[in-house]
């Protein structure tokens, strides 16, 4: 018994360590190749197109309400001691989301939509022998599905985090006008004392990361599925998790190394 | 050529290949039977190099694929076609960007060129107008010409077929099989051609092997085969349920 769930916990923790010793390989891999030989020019292009048009719709409701959502809450609270937080609400929701909020939402939120759709193309490819047919074509699967998707998803995560930043400031100020009467002069006023540039900057570089490890983790997902119909379900759910926990990881990290 | 000395195979418990041996002579056709879930797909995709055997050699030009690193193997790649028993198109791409695949990436070839090469190898296969649909538009038949249409658009040296006739009616089969024997005597293609269909074996291979509980247990020509007094042989080719080959098990 005893040493049965020795055995257990040591199953668990070896298949932990080589899931993430293939996870790292294939990073280094897809690393490699992008900056080897920048082929497959045009597939990076419909990659950033699909990434695109696959998420415009929700960043654009998540980021929206997300910033009416902090003015509404920000600004009740704090109308309960002072009078005029209106006044006060364009630096609260502007830095509240362009260092946090936007980038980790718009991270997690594509978690969902693009690594998942990652996962489940490639690994689809995989079980229908169709990754094996690029080998046999000496073509490096590599290099052809997983280096576009990577470089897209490494310039599209900025520029839709870049859109809620926006979105998000528009949003509050939408609440600051129509709930707590507040003018837009004063709005950016406020934004404009407590809010700096680097601000941005750093919130924007934070996505770079979760846009590679959005891509990184559902090709990975994609190429380890088995089993198919059923396991492509499995690589999908995985490669969601999986991908969300390592954006939340590594937001603590380079939130406590940038500020 | 291509040479397996002695190789096995397992996959968890199940042992696929136990000490298999089996030569594909130069510029000739190589037939394998044997039953289903036998193992004939593994083989085929060891001899080019997407299964790694736990034992064993696979030799191709007199070098072990097995032993290859991906550059190598690439480069060794490019003298192969392979036709998936799944036909295994690539299903966000046409036919015509399916088929002209290799010829787009591998050659400088012109667009127009290539639109051309690729009616050609269409029309080798019995297909036309075809070129614009997915592959989702296809049926398993014509996926499976398709898949034959990208695996011969580079002329290969090297020609893997994995049921080539399966799913086709019985004109189109034909079609096929004289296909295969004309690529072989024109282009001087080393084939292997694995099937169930015992016409389009007598009528394609040079050499027919019977792969059985991991092994190659007997070749011959074709006129040797229908003539054999192996019990197991004989029972598999007259597809009889009598005999040594149990239906479980
Ligand atoms: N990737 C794999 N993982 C685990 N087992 C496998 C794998 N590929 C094949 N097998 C097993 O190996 C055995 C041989 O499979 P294979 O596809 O080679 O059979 P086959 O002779 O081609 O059959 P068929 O004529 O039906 O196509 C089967 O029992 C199958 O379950
Ligand atoms: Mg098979």
């Amino acid at each position: 018994m005893i040493q049965n769930s020795f055995e257990y916990i040591g199953r668990k923790v070896t298949g932990f360590l080589f899931e993430a010793g293939r996870l790292t390989l294939l990073f280094g891999q897809v690393f490699y190749w992008t900056f080897k030989k920048p082929s497959e020019i045009k597939s990076v292009f419909e990659q950033m197109v699909i990434i695109g048009n696959k998420s415009l719709a929700v960043v654009t409701i998540t980021s929206l309400s997300t910033g009416m959502i902090l003015a509404l809450q920000t600004g009740t609270a704090i109308e309960r001691k002072i009078s005029g937080a209106a006044n006060m609400l364009g630096g609260i929701v502007s830095l509240a989301l362009t260092r946090e909020l936007a980038p980790v939402l718009i991270g997690l939120v594509m978690a969902g939509k693009i690594g998942s759709a990652i996962a489940a193309e490639i690994g689809t490819m995989a079980v229908t022998e169709q990754v094996d047919a690029l080998k046999t074509m000496a073509t490096n699967p590599v290099k052809y599905l997983a280096v576009p998707r990577f470089i897209a998803a490494l310039v599209m995560l900025p520029v839709l985090t870049i859109y809620a930043d926006l979105l998000g400031t528009l949003g509050g100020l939408f609440i600051s006008l129509n709930i707590f009467d507040g003018t837009s002069g004063g709005y950016f006023e406020s934004l404009n004392m407590y809010m700096r540039l680097d601000d941005v900057f750093k919130g924007i570089f934070k996505t770079v990361f979760f846009g590679a490890i959005i891509a990184v983790v559902g090709c990975h997902k994609g190429f380890e599925t088995e089993g198919g119909a059923e396991g492509v379900g499995k690589s999908t759910t995985a490669s969601v998790v999986i991908s969300s926990m390592l954006i939340l990881v590594t937001d603590y990290i380079l939130t406590a190394f940038l500020w | 050529m291509i040479k397996i000395v002695n190789v096995s195979k397992h996959f968890g418990s199940h042992k696929v290949m136990n000490g298999l041996s089996l030569e594909i002579p130069d510029k000739k056709t190589v037939v394998i039977i044997g039953r289903s879930g036998c193992g004939k797909s593994v083989l085929l995709k060891h001899m080019i190099g997407l299964l790694k055997p736990d034992s064993g050699k696979i030799l191709v030009k007199d070098r072990d694929i097995a032993k290859m690193d991906t550059v190598e193997l690439d480069d060794i790649r490019k003298h192969f076609g392979m036709l998936f028993q799944s036909a295994a198109l690539f299903d966000s791409l046409t036919v015509a960007e399916n088929v002209g695949f290799a010829l787009t990436r591998f050659t400088r070839k012109r667009p127009s060129e290539i639109k051309k090469l690729v009616k050609e190898k269409l029309a080798l296969v019995g297909l036309e107008n075809v070129e614009d649909k997915k592959p989702a538009e296809l049926s398993g038949g014509m996926k499976k010409r398709v898949g034959l249409a990208r695996a011969i658009a580079m002329d290969p040296e090297i020609m893997l077929y994995d049921e080539p006739t399966t799913g086709l009616d019985p004109i189109m089969s034909d079609v096929i099989n004289e296909l295969i024997v004309e690529l072989q005597k024109k282009l001087k293609m080393t084939s292997v051609v694995v099937t169930h269909d015992m016409k389009s074996a007598y009528l394609v291979g040079d050499k027919i092997a019977m792969m059985y509980e991991g092994r190659i247990i007997h070749e011959g020509t074709p006129s040797e085969i229908k003539k054999t007094k192996d019990e197991t042989v004989k029972q598999f080719i007259n597809g009889s349920a009598k005999g040594p080959i149990q239906m479980l098990g």
